[in-house]
């Protein structure tokens, strides 16, 4: 795992200079999303077709006569990503075209919440579809709700005091359906992220990567930030860089140098950039840690598992 | 190598006709989920594709909201699609039914009518579809058995039409017509494939996925005002639904009599009339209680009274034209005969459609609404005898402001 | 595979009538989506060509991909350039400077 990122940005640049979603669309400044789908489009190539449920995606691509996507692109009903996903799927296989990738693009508020049914079952029946879930940690589209993927004490316009739960573990919803690979990703590792979207084209079956994109507006920070977000996430700990491929849990580069707790950055180091944890009182922020260390305990276990 | 089915009657059930119809369409895509009274549907389908071999794409969805979104993306991608729901899964999968239609996907459903819950009731009723009616798709109802094979065949046609490009809903009672068996003539596969149109090699025309032609479909449609602009074209693009259901209704009678002339059966085309030449008053009914209509006619015709039948067979687009022709031609009521409640509306949906379809003729036509069947109530032969004499009665009466009569009701409605 | 049968974007005129409408809305891929987005800056990334190593930092952090290489040198396509500074934060050696934009 550690050869494939070892590329360097000079020579990916040589390697996937094209650009597959095109400038000059209605993307926030700065937007994490549009960062990972741009890379994620680089990883995919032309032969793509790509299914995005109701999500700030389908307000970032621009408006008709013109689209940013250099690839088929279709808006999709909320709950319906995976299972329109398959339908493309099966319409090609009916048509005999067996050479394309079809991609289904969802933001958290369709993975975790709305559209876990529709996902269960593609997982469950294996389609072949890459199901791709960039997480910005709210329902951003409609102005910063909470979902299922807003961490404990975020604010959100639903939780002004701070989400009470925790985040589902979306990942671990996917890899118990047997899947051949799940992975997690970062846009603040864009060439690990590539790699893995690259990988996941080339198995066949259902393939689920979870993507994490820090969204300026809805966390409160500066959009020239986003990156320093998005490798803070990683260096503290509270998003993990793993694959699981046949069941078998391996982390990824960035994550193994984390795994070492007294190499992180301290929680609140990640949490004093963003806005939406401004409120969080040391209580809370020690229940966040808590889950944080819980979940890297469970990971060791699992990790000795393989070996 | 393409199979082709040989000519033949099989004693049958409804629900099989169906089936069977998909088969000789030779749809490529289908994706199941099974609710009553249509299961036996999806499991003909799956005998069909794992026990004889049948080249069709065939999947089991988790639900039928995933149901409709397969086979919108499967249509997408270019391909025949077909399915089957009722009752429930119709109301599920509505938001999908909203989507496919904006979409100009051609996708044909069946729907075994059934009851709405809570009071589960999988028996016949056509609440379901009418909750359904301004989805955009076509609406066409099968009266029999026969009917059911010839309605699903000629669907296909109407809905790849290049005029038209709108999905289909084919329906069935729940029961009455889904689970009942009767013998129905299948004809030789060659006829089926003379009569469909072909389907585009590289994806429908108007609408693909193809990444050699990259496009993105439904981004924001913007309100627009007094000046036209490309990216605020909302209220045309809907508008374009409306007129492809107006020249669908062109296309229904070509349909039919193309099918006539293949076939060498009569369906029908947006209704179909049953002695109604010279008659006075008529009953209008959707579905099999139109099939039961007509010995209800010819009881009361030889009893020396002029009435006739007319079976409500494309209820989107509504046979507005159609309806006023049989008024200008004489007929002075019409008891409409419905298995649903448009509620507060003094009758049911067709009922408060046919009223408004006569709004303009002077007389206006009498127009008596009766709500029976519903939730899979009997309605017999006599009460339809009973309603044409009703509608007789207001005739000669010259009744107006006619309350809805509710049949085999328990009860008094004030 | 057929080529383009379909009605180009540029052929859809500004003031399209019903009449003139296809029968699906297909958009078709290109820059400027949503217009110039170039106007939407509040300060420019200007790249210092003597300090810039061309590691491509930049340019793979860039969410727009505005960033382009053109015979060994790194420009910005400012028509598109939103102004998210994210370059000027992430550029190892400090090459790129914010300029704040005139009216």
């Amino acid at each position: 795992m550690g050869g494939l990122n070892k590329m360097s940005f000079k020579k990916i640049a040589k390697e996937a200079p094209k650009e597959y979603f095109l400038p000059g669309n209605s993307a926030c400044a700065g937007c994490g999303l549009e960062l990972s789908l741009r890379w994620a489009l680089k990883a995919l190539g032309q032969k793509t077709i790509m299914v995005a449920p109701a999500s700030c995606t389908n307000v970032i691509v621009g408006l008709y006569p013109k689209g940013a996507p250099a690839i088929p692109f279709t808006n999709m009903a909320f709950a319906a990503g995976c299972s329109s996903a398959s339908g493309i799927r099966t319409g090609l296989q009916a048509r005999g075209i067996n050479d394309v990738t079809v991609v289904c693009w969802s933001g958290d508020g369709g993975a975790f919440d709305i559209g876990l049914q529709s996902a269960s079952g593609a997982a469950e029946r294996n389609d072949d579809i890459l199901y791709i879930c960039y997480d910005n940690e709210a329902y951003m589209n409609t102005g910063t709700q909470r979902s299922g993927g807003t961490p404990y004490g975020a604010w959100t316009t639903t939780t002004p005091e701070g989400k009470r739960q925790h985040k589902k573990d979306l990942a671990g919803i996917f890899a118990s359906h047997n899947i051949p690979y799940v992975a997690t990703a970062s846009v603040g590792y864009p060439i690990d992220l590539y790699n893995k979207v690259k990988k996941a084209k080339n198995i066949k079956g259902f393939k689920f990567i979870h993507i994490f994109a820090p969204c300026p507006p809805g966390w409160r920070f500066e959009t020239e930030n986003m990156i320093k977000v998005a490798k803070n996430a990683v260096a503290s700990g509270i998003w993990v860089l793993f694959e699981i491929e046949h069941g078998k849990k391996t982390l990824s580069a960035p994550s193994e140098k984390y795994r070492d707790k007294s190499k992180r950055i301290p929680l609140k180091e990640y949490l004093q950039l963003q806005g939406r944890f401004s409120k969080m009182t040391d209580k809370e922020i020690n229940e966040l840690q808590r889950w944080i260390d819980n979940y890297w305990e469970h990971l060791e276990k699992e990790l000795a598992c393989f070996g | 190598m393409k199979e082709h089915l040989k000519e033949s009657v099989k004693i049958i059930s409804g629900n099989s006709v169906a089936a069977w119809a998909a088969r000789y369409a030779r749809v490529q895509v289908i994706s199941a989920y099974p609710i009553t009274p249509q299961t036996t549907i999806v499991e003909k389908l799956s005998d069909f594709v794992d026990s004889e071999g049948w080249d069709c794409q065939y999947m089991r969805v988790e639900s039928e909201h995933s149901v409709m979104a397969f086979l919108i993306g499967a249509s997408f991608a270019g391909t025949r699609t077909f399915s089957a729901t009722s009752g429930q899964g119709l109301f599920y999968m509505n938001e999908m039914l909203h989507w496919a239609a904006p979409s100009r996907l051609p996708i044909v459903l069946t729907v075994a009518n059934r009851g709405v819950a809570p009071g589960w009731n999988i028996w016949a009723d056509h609440q379901d579809v009418i909750a359904s009616r301004d989805t955009g798709w076509l609406i066409l109802f099968a009266s029999s058995h026969q009917d059911i094979f010839d309605t699903i065949i000629q669907a296909y046609r109407i809905a790849e039409d290049p005029r038209v490009y709108l999905p289909i809903m084919v329906c069935l009672e729940g029961f009455q017509l889904s689970h009942t068996i009767e013998p129905v003539y299948f004809p030789d596969q060659s006829l089926v494939d003379e009569f469909l149109l072909d389907l585009p090699k590289n994806g429908w025309p108007h609408t693909f996925l193809d990444p050699n032609r990259p496009i993105t479909f439904g981004s924001l449609q913007i309100p627009g005002g007094k000046v036209a602009t490309p990216s605020s074209m909302y209220f045309e693009f809907r508008a374009s639904i409306e007129k492809a259901m107006l020249n669908a209704r062109t296309v229904i009678k070509e349909a039919a009599q193309d099918f006539k002339k293949i076939f060498g059966r009569d369906t029908g085309d947006l209704i179909q009339k049953y002695k109604c030449d010279d008659a006075e008053a008529v009953i209008v009914c959707a579905g099999n209680m139109a099939r039961q209509a007509i010995a209800a006619v010819d009881k009361l015709r030889s009893e020396g009274l002029n009435v006739g039948a007319v079976k409500l067979r494309s209820y989107k687009p509504f046979p507005i034209q159609e309806f006023q022709e049989l008024a200008n031609n004489g007929v002075k009521g019409f008891g409409v005969l419905e298995r649903n409640m448009a509620f507060s509306l003094n009758g049911g949906a067709a009922s408060v459609d046919l009223k408004s379809a006569f709004y303009d003729m002077e007389p206006s036509p009498y127009v008596v609404p009766f709500i029976g069947g519903v939730g899979g109530r009997d309605i017999t032969m006599d009460d339809q005898c009973n309603i044409l004499k009703r509608v007789l009665n207001v005739i000669k009466n010259k009744e107006r402001n006619v309350k809805v009569e509710y049949i085999n009701f328990h009860g008094r409605f004030e | 595979m057929e080529k383009n049968k379909y009605k180009p974007w540029r052929s859809i005129p500004d003031d399209i009538r019903f009449e003139d409408l296809p029968t699906c809305p297909l958009a078709i891929s290109d820059k400027g989506s949503i217009g110039n987005t170039g106007e939407w800056r509040t300060f420019r990334p200007v790249i210092n060509k003597e300090k810039c190593t061309k590691c491509m930092t930049c340019w793979t952090y860039c969410p727009e991909g505005v960033i382009y290489e053109d015979n060994d040198e790194l420009f910005i396509d400012y028509t598109y350039c939103k102004g998210c500074l994210i370059c000027y934060s992430e550029c190892p050696v400090n090459a790129i400077e914010k300029v704040r934009e005139e009216i």
